[in-house]
């Protein structure tokens, strides 16, 4: 592309001609590589991307004819025509400027989180200083619970909160609250959560045998809640008549696990290895075994703070994409550990933590297991999981008529923004917003919504 | 020799609190179940499963932790992490707003409804449905309206320390002495010098016996408020280390909230004992 085309180099156009980018002869030459590049091209650093582009503006200013500039550079040469630059314009002040993409409105936020490995890429860019290298100052608060989160970031006590991904879908939605429009950018984690039953059940890992159990969930509108659904109803257990579900926060299922309060929960992490760290559960299915892949926890923000505050949450949604994309590498899964570990952020044994991050962990019953994605985090929020979502919300009677589910999913995941913020800190997004992806054995297909649900034996809807 | 009363108090209550301490001490010394793991897997478990630890902390773990939080009460390592000094002053501001905004309103009420019976009929049904609404039960309606959980903390202390002390005021209000609103009669004293120079020093231990009673029931909603909605404070302080399951932190924070209450409870009662005259 012209932009990002060197300037000082005397063989080079530099002005756009024929396509888009200016580095094709014609527009249809330009779609034919466009759709054979998935990349961006490679730069040595964003630092140098951006240098390139401001100077690249510079230099079509200083040179409005192309041919004049070309003359310039064969004369000096590259190195003279730059220091020449230097001279009359703060090259490097600009390129700095221009990097940050426009003052930050606000640079004290509050961001609400529960103590949950879900939250990782928002609690840890705290500690490790990704917040900061973005040039924001940010609190991260920790949370009673999800009702609490919710009415605090409604009430805009937080500028931006970790959230359930049917969080943000509910509230647009107006189920359980005032209809706000919300918005969820980022996922922050896939995978994560698993089914824990208490020990003096190890013997009952057939579904078949929790006729009668009491499972908790964190909250009513979650992923958990609907994977326990779906994982029962596949095992031809009615959720609401045959076991009874209820909403208890993560912390205390392991305290109810103990005093047999319960007989399992579908929880999150770390509450499944404490509660094997304790010795009074043991992990039955990791919930990476009923949908690989699946989303679990979101940063979300409401669609006011999105409009009125582009640049700071431009500057909020990069550091957190910059720390999923840390965090997805095996090799700062510890580093990591220790950093979320103290009473400020989750205040767990470190070891607990290790094991959740790092995969290798005890399940028990005796045995250590090495599942390396048992928690992975992937930033893009795929349009389709909401549609999933919202197809679960209608299975059991949570919504109700008619949903138009691309729109919505389309409204509060916004797939679009990420794809372009990923790009910026230098991930590659998918180019697609919407997938297929299989459920327990079961295909779902996101064009297709009320066919799946209406293909379930057990539901509430009609 | 004999001994004085309140020695001999002190005596029993030492005895009774070490009595109390032995018990504790032998009923966490022991060792539960132990599985046979090997040592990979041991690693990585708690000291409850390869110990077989209590998971109740004994009175020595839980001497240690007071210590270790007393040596440094008022550190403060961000937002969520900060000393127990801290965390108190947090909570006793909140419950000192909210108690004062009720006083302000308990007294003037009571005394109204002590001195006229049209109104103590006509405001008894209220006071008597309001009065036992649980201060759990008042949160969430005060977040949805007042949206701030800081305000909403110190309304549900205030709506929920108002009814002893309005109670406490019309009844003393209304048991003064009939000789002595007699004499005031006769000397043709005005409302207003009649409430202040008699009424009120004469229902003014009645009035402080309801105050004593409604800080002690602050304090106990202010802990509650503040496990519900966080933020900084004791009770949250509490809700933090039920997170880690951190019974030795609980414990801790117990003790602590209990003496905290007794020294609020003590200070109202010198207060009365100022106001009280013999018969």
């Amino acid at each position: 592309m012209a932009t990002f085309d060197n300037p000082f180099d005397a063989d080079r156009r530099l002005k756009p001609a024929g396509c888009s980018c200016g580095g094709h002869a014609s527009q249809a030459e330009h779609d034919f590589h466009a759709q054979r590049q998935l990349q961006c091209v490679p730069v040595a650093s964003e630092e140098k991307r951006y240098e390139g582009v401001v100077a690249s503006a510079l230099m079509r200013k200083i040179f409005p004819r192309d041919a004049t500039r070309r003359a310039f550079m064969k004369s000096v040469g590259a190195s003279t025509a730059l220091a020449a630059l230097s001279q009359v314009f703060p090259l490097k002040t600009a390129t700095e400027v221009f990097a940050q993409g426009g003052a930050l409105e606000k640079k004290d936020l509050k961001v609400g989180f529960i103590p949950i490995t879900c939250g990782t890429p928002i609690i840890m860019a705290q500690p490790m200083g990704f917040y900061a290298k973005h040039g924001l100052n940010v609190e991260v608060i920790k949370t009673a619970g999800w009702a609490v989160i919710r009415d605090k970031t409604l009430n805009k006590e937080y500028d931006a909160a970790h959230m359930l991904s049917p969080m943000p879908l509910a509230i647009t939605l107006g189920a359980g609250s005032n209809s706000i429009p919300y918005t969820a950018p980022a996922i922050e984690n896939i995978n994560g959560q698993a089914i824990t039953l208490s020990i003096k059940h190890k013997d009952k890992r057939d579904p078949k045998s929790w006729k009668g159990f009491k499972f908790a969930v964190p909250f009513d509108y979650s992923m958990h809640n609907y994977l326990l659904r779906y994982y029962l109803a596949e095992h031809g257990l009615d959720p609401d008549s045959d076991v009874q579900i209820r909403a208890v926060p993560p912390p205390e299922m392991v305290a109810n696990l103990r005093a047999d309060n319960l007989d399992g929960f579908l929880g999150p992490d770390p509450m499944n290895q404490r509660a094997v760290y304790d010795g009074v559960g043991f992990i039955h299915v990791l919930s990476k075994d009923i949908w690989e892949g699946h989303p679990c926890c979101v940063f979300a923000a409401s669609k006011e703070f999105v409009t009125t505050m582009p640049n700071t949450y431009a500057a909020l949604l990069k550091s957190i994409i910059d720390a999923t994309a840390f965090a997805t590498k095996a090799e700062n899964r510890k580093q990591i550990a220790e950093a979320i570990a103290p009473a400020n952020y989750l205040n767990q044994p470190v070891t607990v933590l290790e094991q959740i991050l790092t995969g290798t962990f005890a399940d028990g019953l005796g045995s250590v297991q090495k599942v390396a994605n048992r928690v992975d985090f992937d930033p893009f929020p795929w349009e389709s999981f909401a549609v999933w979502i919202m197809t679960q919300m209608k299975r059991w009677g949570q919504i109700k008529g008619e949903v138009d589910y691309a729109a919505v999913a389309k409204q509060v995941f916004l797939a679009t923004d990420t794809t372009r913020l990923m790009k910026e800190v230098g991930l590659t997004p998918p180019t697609t917003t919407s997938k297929t992806f299989v459920v327990m054995g079961k295909t779902f297909d996101p064009a297709k919504p009320e066919d799946y649900i209406k293909s379930f034996a057990i539901k509430r809807s009609a | 020799m004999t001994i004085p009363m309140g020695l001999r108090a002190a005596l029993v209550s030492v005895v009774l609190f070490l009595a109390f301490v032995l018990a504790w001490h032998l009923a966490t010394r022991g060792t539960g179940p132990v599985q046979q793991m090997d040592p990979e897997y041991a690693k990585l478990m708690g000291a409850t499963a390869t110990q077989g630890k209590s998971a109740m902390p004994g009175p020595l773990d839980v001497g240690s932790k007071i210590f270790e939080h007393l040596k440094r009460p008022f550190y403060d390592n961000g937002p969520n992490d900060k000393g127990l000094g801290i965390q108190l002053a947090y909570s006793i501001a909140r419950v000192g707003i909210g108690y004062l905004l009720a006083v302000l309103v308990a007294v003037p009420i009571g005394f109204l409804i002590g001195m006229s019976p049209l109104m103590s009929r006509a405001l008894d049904p209220f006071i008597q449905v309001l009065k036992p609404i649980s201060p759990l039960a008042w949160m969430p309606l005060a977040l949805y309206t007042i949206k701030d959980s800081g305000i909403s903390s110190i309304f549900v202390i205030f709506i929920c320390s108002l009814w002893p002390m309005l109670i406490n005021t019309a009844f003393g209000v209304a048991a003064v002495r009939k000789e002595w609103l007699n004499v005031a009669r006769t000397l043709e004293v005005g409302t207003f010098r009649r409430a202040f120079t008699i009424i009120l020093p004469a229902a003014a231990p009645t009035i402080l016996t309801g105050m004593r009673i409604s800080i002690g029931i602050a304090w106990l909603v202010i802990v509650a408020a503040e496990m519900l909605v966080g933020g900084t404070g004791i009770g949250y302080f509490v809700w933090n280390e039920w997170n880690n399951l951190s019974i030795t932190n609980v414990i801790t924070a117990i003790l602590v909230i209990g003496v905290v209450g007794m020294v609020l409870d003590q200070m109202l009662a010198r207060l009365a004992r100022l106001v009280t005259f013999p018969e």
